[in-house]
């Protein structure tokens, strides 16, 4: 009996097999970490390819001795459980353990250890590494464009001011918590637009005028996401009761609104803003490049936020609605009082998702000459002095909009996590 | 009467409303097309575009038509879109399926997959491989060869070109298999209905997709040769590759940038498609008897599918609007050929914008009535 199950590892024999199990990964790893940290192979006396598929093989020769049913060892059965439940499983486990620590040491030495942050100009950079040094220098235009650097602190300000007004919901007193909506579909945004008009803009209170071509960097996106953002829902919410509606004009002029603006891209919706809009405007009227561009991304975002509320309209059970018409209500008052309060509340991570997208969308304007983020890097990038560092400049704005849309989309799985349980 | 009033009022002032934009709008046009001196109207479309484009699936040269430059543009916005779809598809696939892998890394692994590339604003990763990652590839003279005979340098992708002899009457033989396939389906499914006998249609297919082709190689006078790419010398430092295929780094980076970024959302997709089949149904076939191939062919997949095919279309959808992108990085696609240089040589903003958009809405509707009849055929039939 001891001969037959000597292949097939059991509960008997546990002992022997875990530890020639593990003996054979760790040397399978030792050989991977060596080959790719000190650049030695320990098993260069073999021949051709098995060098390279050598850890592998041990590795899960290894895996297969460990893999016992019911071992009895806590933490043995978890790991079988959780990467080890067969060959194949094996396999897949080997090979991203190992492409993960061949990946390690060429990263790590081009971002940290070969790279350059001292100095401020090109010169500095003498490693093989990147040249953080380039980030360093021309953070400031990266974060406000070619805004003059003495005038920043309007720029920060401004935004301190609106998300500070932004916040004042919250501690607002129980009897004034009914004008909640109305302050911020109607007074919020008012607010907002004169404090970053007469702050940023200037050209009263003796402040400079700064004009908007000068504008650009992150401040830029940010700007332009939270007009479209605090724009693009009310005008949503109207197009998505007037597609619910049962006047059959207002609900095609809708249908056809909301249809028209997702079925173009974005860009030709910029390209239109740009360069066709001027020409339907009144001769001696001038609209400035950036309100044409934001209200281009508004119109095209209420679209889709429309379908979004339209979804969490649709989601409410009829019961509500003929509830609400038996006390006697009119469309407004129903709709007010009882359909949208609920639906809403049903809507908010599918319009979070909408404005998460928003914000992936605003690098876009770079397309019509707007030098947000996306903009200044390609300035920089042609900068005489500055040639040759392209990789660092996309990967420094890569991780600056990851940070932002990821902890966007935290948010709204956090905000989903949380009405899902309330209904 | 206030009945009436309550519902008609509202609708005539809308229809007022807008009526009065579009008036507004379009005396505005006018008065200022006549001050500039110019004038609405499609005739320009038969004028010589004069302008040449870098790579182009049909004939071009610049004495064509901007007609024909907008046929190259939409072509080229087609072709990266294809490409995309197929690659975004098989990722998206991939990831979704490890997602709900029981292995902790593999699982981990495809939700930072997905979480990384979602979350990056898809105009910095094109430029990400565009500018960076591509810029780092060898010179022509420098590049080794992938599989032998392809070669990735700095200047483009270079594949063999294949050069056919007869090639209707290998296309014919395709078309007499695919149409063959469907035949026996149809027999095989009647077959099984009325008498219950099972027919093995996909070992047929596939030998018919194999052998039909053949015997036109054998018989139909094709034949297939290939044209490598070589390595020329244009001056002292200069190299290029001639022959064969080039893919120019553009293309490259579009694809890159657009699949990756797609397949998170398809990723998602199929995950979620995967996950709507409720456990119930997976024992129910079981306890019935069913292999688990069985339950995956026949009870799984059918309904995940109606779950995953809609919002994946969808995702197509945005893929092609997404491919517009292209403009910024100089691909000649529909945007820069016709709404950027066409544009800028004839001044006449509003009826090529209006042009370009009307294409991508016809491109959208088509699909999304395409969807809508997919959808009320696939749709559970509750009784």
């Amino acid at each position: 009996m001891q001969a037959i199950n000597f292949l097939k590892p059991n509960r008997d024999n546990i002992k022997n097999y875990s530890i020639i199990g593990s003996v054979l990964i760790l040397i399978s790893l030792i050989d991977v970490i060596s080959n790719a940290f000190l650049k030695t192979n320990l098993t260069s006396f073999l021949p051709g390819s098995l060098t390279t598929l050598f850890p592998l093989i041990l590795g899960l020769i290894g895996l297969n001795m460990m893999r016992i049913d019911y071992s009895g060892n806590k933490t043995l059965d978890i790991l079988n459980k959780n990467i080890n439940t067969n060959n194949f499983n094996a396999l897949l486990t080997l090979l991203i353990l190992f492409s993960i620590i061949k990946a390690l040491p060429p990263s790590l030495s081009w971002m940290i250890l070969d790279a350059n942050i001292s100095g401020d100009s090109k010169d500095a950079c003498t490693g093989t590494g990147a040249c953080w040094t380039y980030i360093k220098v021309w953070f400031r235009r990266f974060m406000y464009g070619m805004y003059p650097n003495e005038f920043h602190w309007r720029i920060n300000t401004a935004f301190i001011l609106v998300i500070a007004l932004g916040f004042v919901g919250y501690f607002m007193k129980e009897n004034l918590k009914k004008y909640l909506a109305l302050y911020y579909v109607i007074i919020y945004p008012i607010i907002a637009y004169l404090v970053i008009y007469y702050l940023i803009s200037g050209g009263s209170f003796g402040l400079q005028w700064v004009e908007t071509g000068a504008w650009g960097g992150l401040s830029l996106t940010f700007i332009v996401s939270f007009f479209c953002l605090i724009f693009c829902f009310p005008l949503g919410m109207i197009f998505a009761l007037g597609r619910r509606s049962n006047l059959p004009v207002i609900k095609y002029i809708s249908i056809c609104y909301i249809e028209f603006w997702r079925g173009v891209p974005l860009i030709t919706v910029l390209f239109m803003s740009s360069v066709m809009f001027p020409m339907f405007l009144p001769e001696d009227f001038f609209m400035d490049k950036l309100v044409r561009v934001i209200i281009a991304i508004t119109l095209f975002e209420a679209a889709y936020c429309a379908e979004v509320i339209r979804g969490g309209l649709q989601s409410l059970p009829r019961g509500q609605y003929d509830a609400a018409k038996s006390l006697g209500m009119g469309y407004w008052k129903m709709h007010i009082f009882v359909i949208l309060p609920q639906a809403l509340k049903l809507v908010i991570p599918g319009i979070a998702n909408t404005f998460l997208a928003l914000v992936k969308d605003t690098p876009l304007i770079f397309v019509v000459g707007l030098a947000e983020l996306a903009g200044m890097l390609a300035l920089a990038k042609t900068n005489p002095k500055w040639l040759g560092f392209a990789m660092e400049g996309y990967i420094f704005a890569s991780i600056i909009f990851w940070i932002i849309c990821y902890a966007m989309s935290k948010y709204s799985y956090n905000l989903e996590a949380k009405y899902k349980t309330e209904r | 009467m206030n009945n009436i009033i309550k519902k008609f009022l509202p609708q005539i002032l809308a229809i007022l409303f807008v009526v009065l934009i579009f008036g507004f709008l379009t005396i505005n046009a006018q008065t200022n097309m006549d001050n500039r001196g110019i004038d609405f109207g499609f005739g320009f479309l038969s004028q010589e575009s004069s302008f040449d484009v870098q790579f182009s699936l049909i004939e071009y040269s610049g004495s064509d038509s901007y007609a024909r430059a907008f046929l190259v543009g939409l072509l080229n916005t087609l072709l990266v879109s294809f490409i995309s779809i197929i690659f975004c598809t098989i990722l998206g696939v991939i990831i979704g399926v490890a997602r709900l892998s029981s292995n902790y890394l593999i699982k981990n692994s495809a939700a930072w997959y997905v979480e990384f590339f979602r979350n990056i604003p898809l105009l910095l990763q094109i430029f990400f491989w565009y500018y960076a990652a591509l810029r780092a590839l060898p010179l022509p003279e420098k590049a080794n060869a992938w599989f032998g005979v392809t070669y990735m340098t700095v200047k483009g992708y270079y594949i063999p070109a294949m050069v056919w002899e007869n090639l209707n009457v290998f296309l014919y033989c395709g078309l007499a298999a695919i149409i063959s396939i469907i035949v026996l389906k149809k027999y095989a499914n009647n077959l099984r209905d009325t008498q219950g006998k099972q027919i093995p249609v996909l070992l047929y297919s596939i030998a018919l997709l194999i052998i039909l082709p053949l015997l036109s190689f054998l018989f139909g006078g094709v034949s297939l040769e290939f044209e490598l790419p070589q390595l020329k010398k244009l001056s002292k430092i200069s190299y290029i590759y001639e022959g064969g295929i080039s893919l120019p780094p553009e293309l490259i980076a579009l694809v890159l940038a657009l699949s990756l970024y797609t397949s998170t959302f398809v990723a998602e997709c199929v995950r979620a498609g995967i996950e709507g089949v409720s456990k119930g149904q997976k024992e129910a076939a079981a306890s019935v008897g069913l292999t688990p191939n069985q339950v995956l062919k026949l009870v799984i997949m059918p309904q995940a599918l109606r779950i995953i095919i809609p919002p994946t279309t969808n995702q197509y959808l945005n893929l092609t609007k997404n491919s517009s992108l292209a403009a910024a990085i100089a691909y000649p696609d529909l945007v820069l050929v016709f709404a950027g240089t066409a544009l800028m040589q004839t001044g006449k903003a509003i009826e090529i914008v209006s042009i370009t958009m009307l294409t991508y809405l016809t491109i959208s509707l088509t699909i999304a009535a395409i969807m809508n009849w997919y959808n009320k055929k696939i749709e559970i039939k509750e009784k």
